[in-house]
């Protein structure tokens, strides 16, 4: 904030639990609005998508040799993907669309990403528990093994997904390229970050590409907790923490750039 | 009190970057006002943007020691599917305030009636107004941007602004712009004028008017910007 009535670190963090809040709160009912279901749609969006994934890859057979069961892979592949595809996504338009709340000095870009973020993680956090936990109760799919595990696996995809949102939000602030760019590559990248496959089924050379993604160690991570060892998972929780955060840093200096650059 | 320190504009465009503010700088207490005269594009509209914080000067520095609002009457932040009291909740969550004791005084200034709690993108361009400008004075700011306001809107409402800014909150700072120099002369003490990118300090809001008046008319409208 360019205030220079010097709030101190208290009085900031104040202001940003208001602001995200308002922003929040905002966003839930111009998304989802007031009619039907409402504000339960920010769960049921994803899960409808999750569950037609499911029902697509059991009908045509994916993995049928697999030990896993197909709906909980499928659960828990398409699950994680919505949590870096969804954010980084809706990220990508937000400033644009919320240029008139920069007006209120309080509200900066960083809060308008954040929102929007927090928003998607939520909706694929909630969706993911609740299927989980229908497919559960009747027998399509086991419980998860190490729940601790699933937990810490998914905190780190969020982590991954959080900061590539704040770089294509502030990278798409710089110039529309970066999300027009952004589309093609979620949908490249979708084949090949490790939600329709382990990584052990994989011919070695091809292995070694993949897991230069950093997500796909956050799904074998989430899968391992889930089912235990009746496939080996292949990650590596250093790699993947670097890669979050030199990718959060180079994100969070591009905001700072973009929010001094904004013009109306 | 306010206080900008030599803040300059500029903004790429196409040709090159050209320049909007030059060195601006003046400073405003709690209880004074200041009207700014400018014609279309001179920059009025970039310089309370600078002011509000809503965008940064490329040089130079602004000193806030005291609130400063958004423009006045800025109805650009409204999102159609909200209804006028969901806007009204907004704005309060964003600045820390409980919203409820102001329901009643948007509800009577508004005279939105049933509207109120419809959404907004029902509403008629006068009800958006009125709308704008309650939220504005819900928010109990030390310094109002005021950007051509008071120009939109009928008699009465005009009226009802005047008592709100005036008469209410004579206490404050304000800070007027403006190409109409009628409206500064009516309720500035102080009037500046912006020509070709610089802030022009005058002994009295007479002189300032003679000035703007006779700039007008030697030079051509520079481009709208």
């Amino acid at each position: 904030m360019d205030t220079k009535l010097s709030a101190s670190l208290q009085q900031s963090f104040r202001i940003q639990i208001h602001v995200l809040r308002a922003l929040l709160m905002r966003e839930i009912i111009t998304r989802f609005g007031r009619q039907n279901i409402g504000v339960l749609w920010f769960i049921a969006e994803p899960m409808l998508f999750t569950l037609g994934v499911a029902t697509l890859w059991s009908a045509i057979r994916v993995h049928a040799d697999s030990p896993i069961p197909i709906v909980a892979f499928a659960v828990t592949g398409y699950s994680s993907v919505l949590m870096w595809r969804n954010s980084a996504t809706r990220a990508g338009a937000a400033v644009e669309q919320n240029k008139a709340l920069l007006f209120h000095r309080n509200v900066r870009v960083i809060d308008v990403l954040l929102t929007r973020i927090c928003l998607e993680i939520a909706g694929a956090t909630g969706s993911f528990i609740v299927l989980s936990l229908l497919f559960i109760f009747v027998g399509w799919m086991p419980a998860p093994i190490d729940l601790l595990e699933v937990a810490f696996g998914w905190i780190m995809l969020a982590w991954f997904g959080t900061s590539l949102a704040l770089l294509i939000g502030a990278g798409t602030a710089f110039s529309n390229v970066v999300e027009r760019l952004w589309h093609p590559g979620a949908y490249l990248l979708f084949p090949i970050s490790g939600a329709a496959f382990m990584v052990e089924w994989l011919p070695s050379d091809f292995q070694r590409v993949v897991l230069l993604l950093p997500m796909v160690h956050g799904i074998e991570i989430v899968r391992e907790g889930y089912f235990g060892n009746v496939v080996k998972s292949h990650y590596d929780v250093g790699y993947m923490a670097m890669c979050c955060l030199g990718l959060s840093l180079v994100s969070l200096y591009l905001v700072r750039e973009a929010s001094r650059r904004v013009e109306f | 009190m306010l206080a900008l320190h030599k803040v300059s504009k500029e903004y790429g465009t196409r040709h090159g970057r050209r320049q909007i503010l030059k060195d601006v700088s003046f400073k405003l207490c709690r209880g004074e006002n200041l009207g700014i005269l400018g014609r279309n594009g001179a920059g009025k509209s970039t310089l309370i943007r600078l002011i509000s914080g809503a965008e940064r000067p490329t040089s130079g520095r602004i000193v806030r020691g005291m609130s400063v609002s958004w423009p006045l009457a800025f109805g650009g932040a409204f999102q159609t599917h909200l209804t006028g009291l969901d806007n009204l909740k907004f704005v309060c969550r964003v600045y820390g305030v409980d919203y409820k004791p102001l329901v009643p005084f948007v509800e009577e200034f508004t005279e939105l009636g049933v509207y109120f709690r419809e959404p907004v993108m029902h509403y008629s361009n006068g009800m958006l107004t009125r709308l704008a400008f309650a939220l504005s004075m819900a928010i109990e700011f030390d310094c109002f941007l005021i950007d051509e306001a008071m120009v939109v809107g009928d008699v009465r409402f005009h009226e009802r602004c005047h008592v709100e800014l005036f008469h209410k909150r004579k206490d404050r700072a304000f800070i007027l712009v403006t190409h109409e120099a009628n409206v500064i002369k009516l309720y500035c003490k102080n009037a500046c004028v912006l020509h070709e990118g610089e802030l022009l300090s005058f002994p009295s809001v007479d002189s300032a008017y003679d000035f703007y008046q006779t700039s007008m008319a030697e030079r051509p409208e520079p481009a709208e910007s």
